[in-house]
């Protein structure tokens, strides 16, 4: 067994692990919470990866680049609360969809009328461009490191906003009953309008932070958006804790099944037929584990109270 | 009342007469298959650039007969890919239905195309199926199969006296030729082989298979990126530290439309390295002097191999049309004009096996700077020289 390889892989599941929970988020508060569900949760982590790579070539700065594009990925949910998501509250999930899906379209065709549709590189300063040596011989990249660092305090901010805040009491008790909510006399229309915006924000955070390991392309949240949902499917919707723990679940799983899977079926399959099969039952392994908890645990891993 | 719309239907098809006996075919009519949205849609735009480049060039004509180009996009999925092929079949009857940049797309397309009887000529795809047993007599390619590019590059690494490579590609049809054309001529042992998700939702981060190929301790990573991948390959192979421990030979990865973007996020451990095309832009040929300055003058930028092949196969198609004096009735006259390959090629003079893929040179390519500063890449050795692909025996034309 090649520990330094072990080691490496858990770090690389943990790092994708806590990307899925920035954006897994955001969905699972407005998705529990509002009750809405958001197709294009994934536009808002895209818009996040574009204003940041145009901002970093203004500013030549990432880091400043990346405070700046925060807020206004955050302007950016506002206005799409307030012009489309407002509206349809009250109506059922498949109108969500619908709009939500017209979002996408939109988002999609307005980045490739400002940015063009070949997709935008961040370079990163060179503090960051490089590796760190965690253990003898065994180096990972800072970026890497700074990724797994910022989704884990991230985590820790929501949990302490959720658990110990006025706000937080109120997120809480709208996932568990939002009707009582509102006729104790909160203005539940403000307590949605800043929560969307927050799930803005985390999607943008994440979108930021993937940018300089791939790219800001057109169509980048479509694709991890779905891997999202199925995060707080697995760990319960609503959940904030449930979201963290499925997020890890799901990018370490992932990351194992890419690294180990072909190695471990060689041992009982032939090489040419492990080769083939370990890509496909990689890509397969994080929807079994949502099938599997559908199955037992509908509710999810960690559902909230009261529901 | 029957009658009189009988009437009328027949004075209005005697006025239609004279349209169109003049007017039935005096057009070409190119039908082009490739990836205008998503990600890959860069690369669609080469390619379209270059089709509007070459009408430009023929001033709109061939053989004396207006050109009516059609472009359709296939959004990267072969079933979207091939309700076009039959939407130019059936609702534009064009005579060439052409493009198709994926080789997954091409295959999906293959019968309808070829069972309607029109030509069928890819511009980029070239799956080892179409090359064997599927080949056509209606099928042409102003490309490459697949396996061969790989192949020139397994050579070269013999030559550099590498003793082990680490293998990664997308895991669709070319991907699998891609790794079958390095393994067939790579004489060292494979350490190890990733076949990574590809399509709409393609894996983009390669942390996991970095990392595996890191402790593979292997003498060199040879990769098949095309697209948007490759730019982020190269980003993660750089930031994982393996540049200069781990060289990289790559193919269909480091390309015109790569470099720029490469150079924009200043990643410099891609000058000086290797990759093998049938084709560069430096490539001393007339016909590739003429297109490579035409396209930097009308773009801006270099073109990409994709837009070569685009740019060629509209050639391809002229000589044929003149050969045949536009009677674009005359399938025989048509097909046997292309099988001559008997126009200015940008790659030079070349023949058609007898699957209808080109015989040609294979080059060894290094990125370099030219003389404003831009990335490119210039031909420093041949590795093949007329090279037919392995899978020509297996086509009973």
């Amino acid at each position: 067994m090649d520990w330094g390889l072990l080691i490496t892989q858990v770090l690389n599941g943990m790092q994708l692990g806590v990307l899925l929970f920035l954006l897994a988020s955001g969905l699972t508060l407005v998705f529990g919470i509002m009750d809405f569900v958001n197709l294009a949760h994934g536009s808002l982590y895209m818009m996040g990866a574009f204003f940041c790579a145009t901002l970093t070539e203004w500013t030549g700065s990432f880091v400043l680049a990346a405070f700046l594009a925060l807020p206004l990925t955050a302007l950016v949910g506002l206005a799409v609360e307030i012009i489309v998501v407002r509206k349809l509250y009250r109506r059922d999930h498949l109108d969500h969809v619908l709009a939500t899906f017209g979002l996408i379209l939109v988002f999609d065709t307005a980045v490739q009328f400002i940015w063009g549709p070949a997709g935008t590189a961040i370079p990163l300063p060179e503090w960051l461009d490089g590796r760190v040596e965690i253990l003898p011989n065994i180096e990972f990249p800072t970026f890497r490191l700074l990724i797994i660092a910022t989704g884990l305090v991230v985590a820790i901010a929501l949990y302490w906003i959720v658990t110990h805040t006025r706000t937080g009491m109120l997120i809480r008790a709208g996932a568990s009953n939002r009707t009582m909510v509102s006729a104790l006399g909160i203005d539940i229309g403000k307590l949605f309008l800043g929560l969307f915006a927050l799930g803005a924000v985390l999607a943008g955070l994440a979108g930021l932070m993937i940018a300089p390991i791939t790219e800001a392309s057109i169509g980048m949240g479509n694709e991890i958006i779905i891997v999202a949902f199925v995060v707080i499917i697995i760990g319960g919707i609503g959940s904030i804790k449930g979201a963290f723990v499925a997020a890890l679940l799901v990018g370490l799983i992932d990351t194992m099944g890419r690294s180990f899977l072909d190695s471990f079926l060689k041992l009982f399959m032939s090489i040419q037929n492990a080769e083939t099969s370990a890509p496909a039952i990689s890509a397969m392994m994080i929807y079994i584990l949502m099938a599997a908890v559908l199955a037992f645990r509908p509710q999810g891993l960690f559902p909230p109270k009261g529901r | 009342m029957f009658k009189r719309l009988m009437l009328s239907a027949a004075a209005a098809s005697l006025l239609a007469m004279p349209a169109m006996a003049s007017g039935g075919h005096d057009k070409v009519k190119i039908g082009f298959v490739t990836t205008i949205t998503t990600g890959a849609g860069i690369i669609g735009k080469d390619m379209v650039d270059a089709l509007n480049l070459a009408m430009d060039d023929m001033g709109g004509k061939m053989g004396g007969l207006e050109v009516d180009l059609i472009v359709e996009d296939d959004g990267f999925k072969p079933g979207i890919g091939k309700q076009k092929t039959d939407k130019l079949i059936k609702q534009d009857d064009v005579h060439f239905i052409t493009g198709y940049l994926w080789s997954h797309v091409l295959l999906a397309s293959r019968k309808t195309a070829l069972d309607s009887g029109k030509f069928l000529i890819s511009s980029n795809a070239g799956p080892s199926q179409l090359a064997g047993k599927l080949c056509h007599k209606n099928f042409f390619s102003t490309s490459w199969q697949n396996d061969q590019t790989p192949m020139a590059m397994g050579e070269v690494l013999n030559k550099k006296g590498i003793k082990s490579i680490y293998v990664m590609a997308p895991n669709y049809a070319a991907g699998k030729n891609m790794v079958a054309g390095v393994e067939r001529t790579f004489k060292g042992k494979i350490v190890g082989k990733d076949m990574t998700k590809w399509g709409k939702d393609a894996q983009l981060d390669f942390s996991a298979e970095l990392a595996k190929a890191k402790a593979s301790g292997a003498g060199a990573i040879f990769i098949f990126y095309p697209g948007k991948a490759g730019g982020a390959f190269i980003k993660q192979y750089q930031q994982a530290g393996l540049q200069g421990k781990i060289p990289l030979y790559s193919v269909f990865t480091v390309d015109s439309i790569a470099l720029p973007k490469l150079q924009k996020g200043k990643l410099n451990g891609v000058l000086g390295s290797l990759n093998t095309q049938f084709w560069g832009p430096d490539l001393d040929t007339p016909q590739n002097k003429k297109f490579v300055s035409g396209f930097r003058k009308k773009y801006g930028r270099y073109p990409s191999f994709y837009a070569a092949q685009s740019y060629d196969m509209m050639y391809l198609i002229k000589s044929a049309v003149e050969a045949v004096k536009g009677d674009m009735h005359n399938q025989d006259g048509l097909r046997a004009a292309m099988e001559k390959a008997n126009f200015p090629s940008v790659r030079g003079k070349f023949s058609y096996g007898n699957n209808h893929f080109p015989i040609q040179n294979f080059y060894l390519r290094k990125v370099v700077k030219d003389a404003d500063g831009n990335w490119t890449t210039t031909i420093v050795d041949t590795v093949f020289k007329n090279h037919q692909d392995t899978y020509a025996s297996l086509c009973k034309l």
